[in-house]
């Protein structure tokens, strides 16, 4: 019995110092959000508790100060929710296609979007630019969401979550004279519920934090997302830390209490591939 | 009768997977097929291309910043695989374990920082790894005696920084990958295990280790795309896609310089190609090394 209180202290310990390492950061950042930008530029990012330096200065700048954070946050947000939406509409449609149905060149399909998910995105983000440069879709919100609409991994997950639908469904809703579609939208739809909480988070998650395509593609700053507006505040002619910091630690904010509420779907979202290796 | 024609259990299918036979060829074949004749071509954003065959390629055999690149990705992905894949692996296990007190909320704080977005997080390690005396990891090396470092101008402290940025964002959701594979294990098989005699070593590495093979070579075939196509981590901790000596610099932060900064598309392509034969090449004999193929016959 000693021993295994002995194992049980160990153990805990071990992980409350790797917690600690991995919790540093946030607390970095958080204190930071609380001190003027010039302590910042003169001492460097510290876990100095100090509160003579330590006000809501930066809050309040953050709040009502003349800038386009808000503007850049509510783009974030309304990108993040039409992306999720249509993308999962799509991606669980095609899933359907490919669940319920044997047709002429299934595998072929399926391979390619195996495929999709093996091949950096990065290596086509030249030609994509220059193809959306042609079709006049520069600077557009369209330019971001449609490349991804039709999520390879969201489709791989939606398929895995089909096979384990009865099959029984959808010839019980022939018989009752349904028609294709219409036993898609109104029996199987319905049952994917479910499966529907995880791959929004996961596509939300990508989508608030997406940077590089929206970066190249969005060049009007009244339509920036939250992380290119971020990055703006990085100039080579000096840092608006004071705003930087604080954004930063705002823009954890939503997604973090997301994640207290929906925790479990979170963690189905995240491990959705390795289900089935 | 088109409508008689769309509803036919024949042609639904069709229209079902539609939606992805059309992004698939307007968004990844088109711009592939482009990618790949671009690099047979001299091309500048609003002028006419021209051929110029291997060009593009025999330059880039001879363009040492380019395999400086090449080098810098290569380590990255290397360090990326050597400790975010036995140590999530371990930690795990560990966690799994009937002994462990409050694992939800370890599970849960692992999995903060995939929360952040690369710009939040690569600024944060950026004035962590600041080379001022009072800067974060400065001065807590400062406890133990060692001098302050400019982490983000020598090589070897750079990819420290780029290591433990991925370190810290990727620990607990490939911790997470490996628990929901130790959850397909059946338990009997450690009780049998006990039965017979065997440590916990032995546990580990004859039960474990194998039955988490699946989950391992999935954790792998994602970390060798990430660790390649790893570009933002760079441009976030160096403030731009200049580094100095290039020590910061990546294959996709190459290809973004030639494409974006110097408009010298077809070079770009040729980086594009090159990234993409590396990939496949490295995954595919991966898979086939780890027996994946013959599974799927």
């Amino acid at each position: 019995m000693k021993k295994e209180l002995m194992a049980k202290i160990v153990l805990f310990l071990f992980f409350a110092v790797v917690c600690l390492l991995i919790l540093i950061p946030f607390y970095a950042v958080t204190i930071a959000s609380f001190k003027p930008g010039g302590d910042l530029i003169r001492y460097g990012l510290n876990l100095r508790f100090d509160l003579s330096v330590m006000s809501f200065d930066n809050f309040a700048y953050l709040f009502t100060g003349d800038h386009a954070y808000f503007t850049w946050f509510f783009n974030s947000l309304f990108l993040t929710v039409v992306q999720v939406v249509l993308t999962l509409l799509v991606s669980a449609t095609v899933a359907y296609g490919f669940s319920a149905y044997e047709f002429k060149g299934k595998n072929i399909l399926f391979i390619c979007v195996l495929l999709i998910m093996m091949v950096p995105f990065e290596i086509l983000l030249l030609p994509l630019y220059t193809l959306i440069f042609n079709i006049g879709l520069m600077n557009s919100y369209s330019a971001i969401i449609l490349p991804g609409v039709a999520s390879a991994a969201t489709i791989f997950f939606f398929r895995q979550y089909l096979s384990g639908i009865p099959k029984e469904i959808i010839s019980a809703g022939r018989v009752d004279g349904a028609s294709e579609y219409g036993i898609y939208i109104r029996l199987i739809l319905p049952v994917m519920k479910p499966s529907f909480a995880a791959m929004a988070i996961l596509n939300g998650m990508n989508s608030w934090n997406n940077f590089l395509w929206p970066f190249m593609v969005l060049s009007d700053d009244k339509k920036y997302t939250l992380p290119i507006g971020l990055k703006t505040l990085l100039t080579p002619y000096g840092n608006n830390y004071d705003l930087l910091i604080v954004g930063s630690f705002f823009s954890i904010i939503p997604i973090f209490i997301l994640f207290v509420a929906f925790q479990k779907y979170f963690i189905d979202g995240m491990t959705a591939g390795a289900v089935k290796g | 009768m088109i409508k008689r024609f769309l509803y036919s259990q024949k042609v639904a299918p069709y229209v079902f997977v539609l939606p992805f036979i059309l992004v698939f060829l307007v968004f990844w074949v088109y711009p592939l097929g482009s990618s790949l004749s671009m690099s047979f071509q001299k091309v500048t954003l609003g002028q006419d291309a021209q051929w110029i065959g291997l060009d593009n390629y025999t330059k880039l055999m001879g363009d040492k910043t380019f395999f400086k690149a090449v080098a810098n990705s290569a380590v990255y992905m290397v360090l990326t695989l050597l400790i975010l894949i036995p140590f999530p692996m371990l930690f795990a296990v560990l966690i799994n374990n009937k002994f462990m007190w409050g694992r939800e909320f370890f599970k849960s704080s692992f999995f903060f920082p995939a929360l952040t977005s690369v710009v939040v997080a690569g600024t944060i390690f950026r004035l962590m790894f600041g080379e001022m005396e009072g800067s974060m990891i400065n001065s807590i090396l400062g406890i133990f005696g060692i001098e302050p470092m400019k982490f983000l101008k020598g090589q070897v402290t750079g990819y420290i920084a780029l290591v433990a940025l991925a370190t810290w964002r990727w620990t607990g959701v490939n911790m997470l990958y490996f628990l929901s594979g130790l959850k397909n294990i059946p338990d009997d098989y450690y009780e049998a295990a006990s039965i017979d005699g065997a440590s916990a070593w032995q546990k580990f590495t004859r039960i474990t280790m194998p039955l988490l093979k699946p989950t391992t070579i999935y954790v792998l075939t994602i970390s060798i795309y990430a660790g390649l196509a790893m570009f933002i981590e760079s441009m976030m901790l160096w403030n731009g896609n200049n580094s100095p000596k290039n020590i910061g610099l990546t294959i996709v932060g190459y290809l973004y310089r030639q494409g974006i900064e110097k408009n010298n598309l077809g070079y770009a392509a040729a980086v594009g190609i090159v990234l993409l034969a590396i990939t496949m090449i490295i995954n595919l004999s991966q898979l086939a090394f780890s027996g994946m193929f013959k599974k799927e016959d």
